[in-house]
């Protein structure tokens, strides 16, 4: 498939050259969308499609207009200040948790093993809105509903499944004879884990971590049922205006959040790429 | 550890093997072993505790609330009693025991304000039931009034708290009542804070079984005025219900007086002789005055039939069906909405899993088949979408799919399109379909690639040497190999795409919605939470069987990320 043979028929290039172009325009599918908006944000018009200037690339046509609008409108920057002090605490927590729930799974006798890692991923696999529809209900019989405890609480449960899942793939690689060795020259198990096995293992946790992060970064469905007004976050800010219509701000704000995917994307392959040269795997 | 072999007398078995420190090698490793668990265990447990508080609880939670019925039986006890033995057949309303039981349940319910909760929880089940309330529990006070002013005119005395007081409450409640008052106004003459509530009211012995009925009225009484006002019963005159209750304790037992002493037993017994002249009122009457409806043994039906504290009512509901007093049976067709709606569910779920196989696998095949390095760089096509805020990517489509936005523009533009003939494609069914296959789309892709990496390609390569053609090569002998990664990519988009609420509530419109969609309007919107509780067990049901069959094909330890 990668290369056309010297010998191809005709019927096989064009099969070849059509298949080629029909994957093209899938991968334009799949990224135009995204691309699309980038542009749009720089609009000068308050309209969501590219006005007659912007396609003459008259500088006029564009305009940071729509940024300024997000820096310095208050509903945005409260906004964006909520999703900065949910998300991290709520990493913290998933995190810590997630990690060392990891390393007691990937012990070699763990009793109920099935079940646990049933209990401990479901957060992953049921629907957000049946999550959202029982933390609400359980969360105001508690009195939870509406307060900064409740969201963080619950997006750190939303985040653990994802912490579970990348530490363990990493400590499925994690030669088990080191923490040994570590043991029979004298270190206590907290020493061992801190100066042997984190080290080794820290991509995984920190790419978990991100995981968890972006989970309840870009989270919104639980946060629309189970915060207040005063747990306003980007992703709620965003669902009210794309239902009301209310302003391109949200474009500004989207092509924001692609630049945080991009950094993101881009720490997680540099560590999956680390992770595959410390366990000697050669980087594909 | 060195392991020792000795002869073991007692039991005359020979040798055991036994560790250094002497103990037998089985029950050492077993030790061992134990502890090894213990740890494992310990390391998971405070995961484990969080998930099960702050998830698992909330879930099992919502199960129990698609079943809970306990209002009714809570906020009507009496009247759920009464109405019992009431035989809903006879096509009567039920007589003047249940109202007697009603008045004091309303009149309890009504200085709580929870009975228009009541109207509102049986209203889902018949519309009309909530104005019901809503108009008798304006009046529900009025009806013993008649008796309470006939008492006064008797006897000044009923009038004053004390009266009461010292005819229902314990004389041990009653010290101790006058105790707390001392320490009180002690305190506040020094000025020092006092915060210890009224003791807890206690009716006196011998009272319930000589006026049973004003018993249990005046309980609920001084219950609801030291926990809800925090008020004491000494300082307030009593509900006219109170005196309802009196009045027909007296008129079914006239010498209730020789169950008291002193001034109480005179009051009582000048009071006994005095109720057969009484000018009477029928409870029953007053409340069809109040609302003609309470008349009506239909309605009386539906009080009955909801009255267990659980309830199958609604999953019923769910399911388009009802319990009415004449069993289970299908609602109205122009009712039915929820079997249409999960149909729907279904089909646009299928749909979205099916245009992602189509688009993805072709991606899946071309990026497993290149080079690893132009495979890399085409991967963060997909990468980037997947890790792109759901939000942007539906603002996106938002963006393109409007009849001004650029799908549209440039359709007009190349002049395929007239301007007046822009294309419908958001808040209908195409918009839900484009938008949520763009988004799953990295799902069906990820997992098929891994298992196209895996197929060797010399399979192909000999079936071509042995004479396939390219489409038999590929369809006998590629195609059977990613089946089962066709099988994990189409179910975890399945899976994802039912329990879908964001995206098709924004480009949905009205027909492209999802149950999620109902869900979330049942319990923001309508408040009817025990309808959104059972809607979501059926859907959680629906995605805990996929994820089984998900599970058998690939294994929860064999998800990946990214």
């Amino acid at each position: 498939m990668s290369a056309l043979p010297a010998y191809a028929s005709t019927g096989q290039r064009v099969w070849h050259y059509s298949f080629r172009t029909i994957c093209g325009l899938i991968f334009f599918f799949l990224i135009f969308p995204i691309l699309v908006i980038l542009p749009l944000s720089f609009n000068a018009q308050d309209f969501f499609t590219f006005t007659r200037e912007m396609l003459a690339f008259d500088p006029a046509g564009y305009s940071f207009k729509h940024y300024e609008d997000f820096f310095t409108n208050p509903d945005w920057q409260q906004a964006m200040r909520n999703s900065f002090a949910i998300a991290p605490v709520a990493t913290i927590l998933a995190t810590a948790f997630g990690t060392l729930a990891a390393i007691g799974l990937s012990q070699a006798h763990v009793p109920y093993r099935s079940v646990i890692m049933a209990i401990l991923i479901s957060p992953m696999i049921v629907p957000l809105i049946i999550s959202a529809a029982g933390m609400y209900f359980f969360y105001s019989r508690i009195g939870l509903q509406g307060t900064y405890v409740g969201v963080v609480l619950a997006h750190a449960a939303l985040g653990t499944p994802f912490v579970i899942i990348t530490v363990t793939a990493t400590l499925v690689g994690f030669d088990r004879s080191l923490v040994r060795a570590a043991a029979s020259l004298g270190a206590n198990p907290v020493t061992t884990f801190f100066k042997v096995q984190m080290p080794l293992i820290i991509p995984g946790v920190v790419s978990g971590a991100l995981f968890a992060f972006i989970t309840s970064f870009d989270e919104v469905v639980v946060v629309l049922f189970l915060g207040s007004a005063g747990q306003k976050t980007l992703p709620w800010q965003m669902f009210t205006g794309l239902r009301e219509q209310i302003s391109p701000t949200i474009l500004a704000v989207a092509s924001l959040m692609v630049a945080i995917s991009i950094v993101l994307l881009t720490v997680l392959e540099f560590l999956r790429r680390r992770s595959e040269r410390l366990r000697g795997l050669s980087p594909s | 550890m060195t392991i020792q072999t000795h002869a073991d007398e007692t039991n005359g078995t020979p040798e055991v093997l036994t560790t250094a420190d002497g103990k037998p090698l089985k029950t050492s490793i077993a030790r061992a072993l134990r502890r090894e668990k213990m740890r494992a265990l310990l390391l998971i447990a405070p995961l484990l505790l969080f998930v099960i508080i702050t998830f698992v609880a909330p879930i099992v939670d919502m199960l129990f609330r698609s079943v809970e019925n306990q209002i009714v039986s809570t906020t009507l006890p009496r009247t759920v009693v009464e109405l019992d033995s009431w035989d809903g057949t006879t096509g009567e309303a039920p007589g003047e025991n249940v109202f007697n039981a009603l008045h004091f349940d309303m009149t309890v319910a009504v200085e709580r304000k929870n009975h228009t909760q009541l109207g509102t929880r049986l209203n889902y089940e018949e519309s009309g039931i909530s104005s019901m309330f809503r108009r008798t529990g304006r009046r529900v006070d009025d009806f013993g009034e008649i008796y309470a002013d006939q008492f006064i005119d008797l006897n000044s005395a009923w009038e004053a708290p004390a009266t009461w007081v010292s005819l229902m409450a314990s004389p041990d409640w009653i010290a101790e009542q006058a105790a707390w008052v001392a320490d009180r106004d002690a305190a506040r003459a020094n000025g020092t804070a006092f915060e210890q509530p009224e003791p807890a009211f206690a009716i006196r012995e011998g009272v319930a079984e000589a006026l049973p009925r004003t018993a249990d009225i005046y309980q609920a009484f001084a219950e609801f005025i030291q926990t809800e006002d925090q008020d004491s019963p000494t300082e307030e005159e009593p509900w006219n219900a109170v005196y309802t209750g009196l009045h027909d304790d007296l008129l079914a037992n006239p010498n209730a007086a020789s169950a008291f002493s002193g001034e109480t037993a005179t009051l009582l017994s000048q009071a006994a002789n005095a109720v057969s002249g009484f000018e009477k009122i029928s409870l029953r009457e007053a409340f069809i005055d109040a609302d003609e409806d309470w008349g009506n043994p239909y309605y009386w039906g539906v009080i009955q039939t909801f009255s267990p504290s659980y309830t199958s009512g609604y999953f019923l509901a769910a399911a388009d069906a009802e319990l009415t007093p004449q069993g289970i049976q299908m609602k109205p067709e122009d009712e039915q909405i929820y079997l249409y709606l999960f149909w729907r569910t279904l089909l646009l779920s299928v749909t979205i899993t099916f245009s992602c196989l189509l688009l993805g696998y072709p991606i899946a095949f071309l990026l497993a088949a290149l080079p690893a390095r132009s495979a890399n760089l085409l991967m963060i096509l997909v990468l980037l979408p997947f890790w792109t805020s759901l939000l942007v990517r539906t603002s996106a489509w938002k963006v393109l799919l409007q009849q001004q936005g650029v799908i549209n523009d440039f359709l007009v533009w190349t002049g395929l399109v007239s301007d007046a003939g822009r294309l419908v494609m958001i808040n209908n069914q195409t918009g839900t379909i484009i938008a949520m296959t763009h988004i799953l789309l990295p799902f069906m892709i990820l997992p098929l690639y891994s298992v196209m990496k895996t197929i060797s390609p010399s399979y192909v390569r000999a079936a071509k040497s042995l004479g396939a053609t390219d489409w038999t090569a590929f369809w006998r002998v590629y195609f059977p190999q990613t089946v089962p990664g066709i099988g994990a990519g189409a179910i975890l988009v399945f899976i994802l795409a039912i329990g879908y609420y964001i995206t098709p509530e924004l480009v949905g419109g009205t027909d492209g919605i999802f149950i999620s969609n109902r869900i979330a309007y049942h319990i923001s919107t309508s408040l009817n939470w025990g309808l959104a509780a059972a809607l979501g067990v059926i859907l959680l049901l629906a995605v805990m069987l996929l994820f089984y069959v998900y599970d058998k094909i690939v294994g929860i330890d064999n998800v990946k990320l990214g």
